[in-house]
């Protein structure tokens, strides 16, 4: 892994030095649009064949005051020549668009990392808004690095003369498309696939395409005239397999599963919700798709969002909602009453950094618990967890398959940073994709509401509208079979039980957990969720090196898979890597006495790879 | 050779269900619950197109008492589910039974946005001013100085007038009715039934244990006539036994004025429910006992598009104009790459 090239000789024409892959960061102001060159670096990258991962850093507030570092906002991107399954621990390159960018983001970079700063903004002002008392670039502060100074917005300006019908603010918030151009340059990729972008986006305004479009070409310029740049580097393509690709984040790809899985149920989606970071972006994939007879409802407030859940689910929808964990919180009255019903439908967690507001813009896995016991009564309910942005997809038909397969709500999870984070997803042929099979009660022959199917121990979906079925539900205790009030005793217990055991015998119909490495040895690293591709990295490199771990990542963890104790019980040692204090690990301790150990880390932020490798090393001493 | 076989007519009794109804006796709930299963067999939908959702309370029971599809929920959210029932069934009746706390404690925000979104389902308020499920505590409707339980020394509370909350909620059809007033009582529930959008009917329900009389003065004897309003569209304000009073208005205030001596019908209020603007309901559901007779009937009737027509108009538009979703194309509608 040459992450840190040596620098290369200096010769009249620069040479390209080739790298097996490289980091690298867009930072500056929120309305700086590093989220937008990132992206297009990213998709670049990957479209001439380079396996890619990408992580945007959103600050709390839209728009912090200009040149603040709490008005920092980054993007970062990996890519890479092999497999990858993270953004990144460190970034090699940092383009910092103003001095607070750079502070925000310096110490992430390993020592001789380039740093691309806008020297235009580094004005008194701006210092003193960074909190810089000199400016960085007249001090030693920079010494260890290779930072290219460069009058971006000058340069830029200069690029845009002669050009008319541009207001200032247009124009400077063209000047990302400089510093895109600039690293394009650099890193050796092609212009034309963000050439038809900016085509597309700005056709109708030609005077808008053409300022992008002058200066995106002005930074690629920069660097083949200047003197400035004495490195290139290329990345070459990643050995994938065939397919047609394109990068999703895990809100995309959990929008289109749930629209495929209510395709593939042959019913309307309905999708409530309630605005909140970081689960919006799925309503707003939802919102567009109308025309896949999508109906979203943006409620008036989280309990709302899950009521109307409910009631489309009796109606016949394959209904979900979303959320994240304080919403989660408002809702699980509304949840319990849904599994009281026993109606179908997902509950999508996009987990925050809590408790309460917390972080709303960063990642942790702490709604585990939550999800797991935070309702009232004894109240189980299926939990599954998506292990990277686009498993989001698979996961999300997952968990209205066993919604309807169990008649029972789902959890299913996911976090800031599988919301936002981007990768490649080989695009399936939907037609592969496994049918849902939705069986609406319609004989009035006996039919009672809580009726069990033998083996799932499932209740009948019967919808309103089907005559002789007329029937009514409701969450006070009942008798199983006529759902008639009652508060027996016996009864009461006996649906407990069936509550539990209904849950329970999920377990025969999802696939058994599957071992990367040995099948018993030394060290397992237990992981769920987004910490996947800092877990799967490590122990592969650690596994290359000879090294006796093995690791599991759970995505079923209510129930879990039927052959997990077995597994847990084939290790010596067990550690849980978890963005929380160590809920999962509470969980299999709870469960299988198994000596789990957690590994916690509530930063708001995911593993390090090189964090895992050294809890490796340091367990295996 | 088929024949077509005519849907029996359906009566009352196909609407009760086969649970024991088990409202205290003399509940006020009894006299809806009987006119509601009158009324349904006149309106010509069939039975299993009619859902009733429910909170919690004792008003919330209604659904176990009613053949038909139901849901008992949970406290206050009964609109938020009868709005995803709607959206996602269009085609079913949808009636939601609330209470004075259900609906406007801790179910008022519900209640408010699903009157704004103006989805064509039917919300019967059922106001006793009094939690009776839980024995006996002031509720929002409750008048202020009102002594109960958890009130000792009477409510120090304004109270809600759920009339008013439903026209500032930009209500389309708001009705007023009582419990004892069983051919009134119909009246409305089949107007109510009969409008499209979000209809909200207060209904004047008795609770005879924890707030025996809170209705008195329009529902018995001679308080009847004399002390309530019936709103009649296009017609003067007059009320009592030989309507010989009347509401007219002195600059924004309405004032009871006695027929005769030179008093005319002329110079009355005249109710019109279907005005665009809502200040003459407004000014209407202001007019409480004793200083006012109080309005019963049709407040406001307005039509306005439904949420889940224009839900469905732009499910039609969006197919129109991009043709019917794709999954494969869906997936691909983005910057794609190929690796032979």
């Amino acid at each position: 892994m040459a992450e840190s090239p040596a620098v290369s000789a200096v010769e009249e024409q620069v040479k390209i030095e080739e790298l097996d892959s490289v980091t690298i960061r867009f930072a500056g102001d929120s309305g700086d649009g590093s989220q937008l060159i990132g992206g297009q670096f990213a998709n670049t990258s990957a479209i001439v064949g380079n396996d890619i991962s990408t992580l945007p850093d959103y600050p709390a507030e839209i728009r912090a005051p200009a040149g603040t570092l709490p008005g920092v906002s980054g993007f970062q991107v990996k890519i890479a020549n092999e497999e990858i399954h993270t953004p990144g621990d460190s970034p090699l390159v940092l383009v910092a668009m103003n001095p607070a960018a750079l502070k925000v983001n310096l110490s992430d970079l390993p020592l001789g990392g380039i740093v691309i700063v806008n020297t235009d903004t580094f004005t008194k002002s701006n210092l003193r808004k960074a909190g810089y008392t000199e400016s960085p670039l007249d001090d030693e502060s920079l010494n260890s690095y290779r930072v290219c100074r460069i009058p971006l917005t000058s340069l830029h300006k200069n690029a845009l003369e002669g050009l008319e019908g541009l207001s200032n603010r247009q124009i400077d918030m063209m000047k990302n498309m400089f510093a895109l151009g600039l690293v394009y340059w650099i890193f050796d990729r092609p212009l034309d696939p963000t050439i038809r972008m900016l085509e597309s986006k700005f056709g109708s305004r030609p005077e808008v395409l053409e300022g992008n479009l002058r200066t995106m070409k002005a930074g690629y310029h920069y660097g083949e005239t200047t003197e400035e740049f004495q490195f290139r580097y290329k990345v070459s393509r990643a050995p994938v397999l065939p397919g047609t690709y394109r990068a999703i984040t895990g809100a995309q790809a959990t929008a289109l599963g749930f629209v495929t899985a209510a395709h593939k149920g042959g019913q309307t989606l309905f999708y409530g919700s309630y605005p909140i970071t970081p689960a919006s972006a799925v309503l707003e994939e939802l919102a567009a798709l109308k025309n896949f007879d999508v109906r979203t409802f943006q409620a008036e407030d989280e309990i709302a969002a899950i009521g109307a859940t409910i009631g489309a689910a009796f109606g016949g929808a394959m209904a979900a909602t979303g959320t994240s964990g304080p919403g989660v919180a408002l809702k699980s009255e509304a949840i319990n009453l849904a599994l009281a019903l026993e109606l179908p439908l997902v509950v999508a967690n996009f987990q925050r950094g809590g408790p309460s507001t917390g972080l709303p813009t960063k990642a942790e896995q702490s709604d585990l618990l939550q999800v797991m016991f935070g309702r009232n009564g004894d109240s189980p309910i299926p939990v599954i967890a998506a292990a990277t942005p686009s498993d989001c997809f698979h996961m999300a038909i997952e968990a209205f398959r066993i919604a309807i397969e169990s008649m029972t709500p789902v959890f299913l999870l996911a976090d800031g940073y599988l919301v936002s984070s981007a990768e490649p997803w080989s695009i399936p042929d939907p037609d592969t994709i496994e049918p849902i099979v939705v069986k609406h009660e319609t004989n009035p022959d006996g039919f009672l509401p809580y009726s069990r199917d033998p083996e799932s121990l499932k209740r009948p979906w019967a919808l309103p509208g089907t005559k002789g079925l007329e029937h009514r539900i409701g969450g006070l205790a009942k008798q199983d079979g006529t759902g008639n009030v009652s508060y027996d005793p016996q009864d009461h217990e006996h649906m407990t039980h069936i509550y539990a055991e209904k849950i329970a015998r999920i377990a025969d119909r999802i696939p058994e957990q599957d071992i990367l490495g040995e099948e018993s040895g030394e060290l397992l690293i237990v992981g769920w969720g987004s910490t996947y591709g800092a877990i799967q990295t490590a122990v592969r490199q650690a596994q290359k090196l000879g090294k006796p771990v093995s690791s599991i990542h759970i995505r079923y963890i209510n129930p879990f898979p039927r052959n997990l104790e077995d597994i847990l019980g084939r290790f010596e040692k067990i550690i849980v890597p978890e963005m929380n204090t160590g809920q999962l690990t509470f969980m299999l301790n709870g469960r299988f006495q198994c000596g789990a150990v957690a590994f916690p880390k509530v930063q708001g932020l995911v593993f390090k790879i090189s964090e895992i490798t050294d809890k490796i090393d340091e367990v295996l001493g | 050779m088929s024949e077509a076989v005519a849907e029996p007519t359906l009566s009352r009794k196909d609407f009760v269900s086969d649970q024991d109804v088990r409202w205290c006796p003399g509940c006020g709930d009894y006299a809806i619950l009987a006119q509601m299963q009158r009324v349904l067999p006149e309106l010509g939908i069939a039975r299993e197109n009619i859902a009733f959702i429910s909170g919690i309370g004792c008003s919330s029971r209604f659904p176990y008492y009613m053949n038909t599809y139901g849901i008992h929920s949970i406290h206050g959210r009964a609109p938020t589910l009868a709005t995803g029932l709607k959206v996602a069934r269009p085609d079913l009746s949808v009636w939601v039974v609330t209470g004075d706390g259900d609906g406007l404690s801790i179910g008022g925000n519900h209640l408010i946005h699903c009157i704004r979104r103006n989805l064509d389902i039917n919300i019967l308020l059922f106001n006793n001013r009094i939690y009776g499920l839980t024995k006996g505590q002031y509720s929002p409707t409750s008048l202020q100085g009102h002594k109960t339980k958890s009130s000792p020394m009477g409510s120090v509370e304004q109270s809600f007038n759920p009339i008013s909350i439903a026209i500032g909620a930009e209500a389309t059809f708001v009705a007023r009715t009582a419990d004892r007033n069983t051919k009134h009582q119909a009246e409305i529930l089949k107007r109510a039934a009969a409008h499209k959008g979000t209809s909200f009917v207060e209904i004047y329900q008795n609770c005879n244990i924890y707030n025996d009389g809170a209705w008195f003065h329009v529902t018995e004897g001679e308080g009847k006539e004399e002390n309530a309003l019936y709103l009649e569209h296009g017609k003067p304000l007059l009320f009592g036994k030989e309507k010989n009073r009347g509401i007219s208005l002195n600059g924004w205030t309405p004032e009871v004025v006695e027929m005769g001596n030179g008093v005319k019908e002329e110079d009355l209020l005249h109710h019109d429910e279907s005005l665009d603007s809502s200040a003459l309901a407004y000014l209407l559901s202001r007019m409480d006992h004793p200083d006012y007779p109080v309005p019963m009937g049709v407040f406001r009737s307005v039509d306005r598009p439904t949420y889940e027509a224009q839900v469905m108009d732009q499910g039609r538009l969006a197919r129109e104009q991009r043709g019917e979703g794709n999954l494969a194309a869906l997936y691909h509608n983005a910057d794609t790459w190929t690796v032979a």
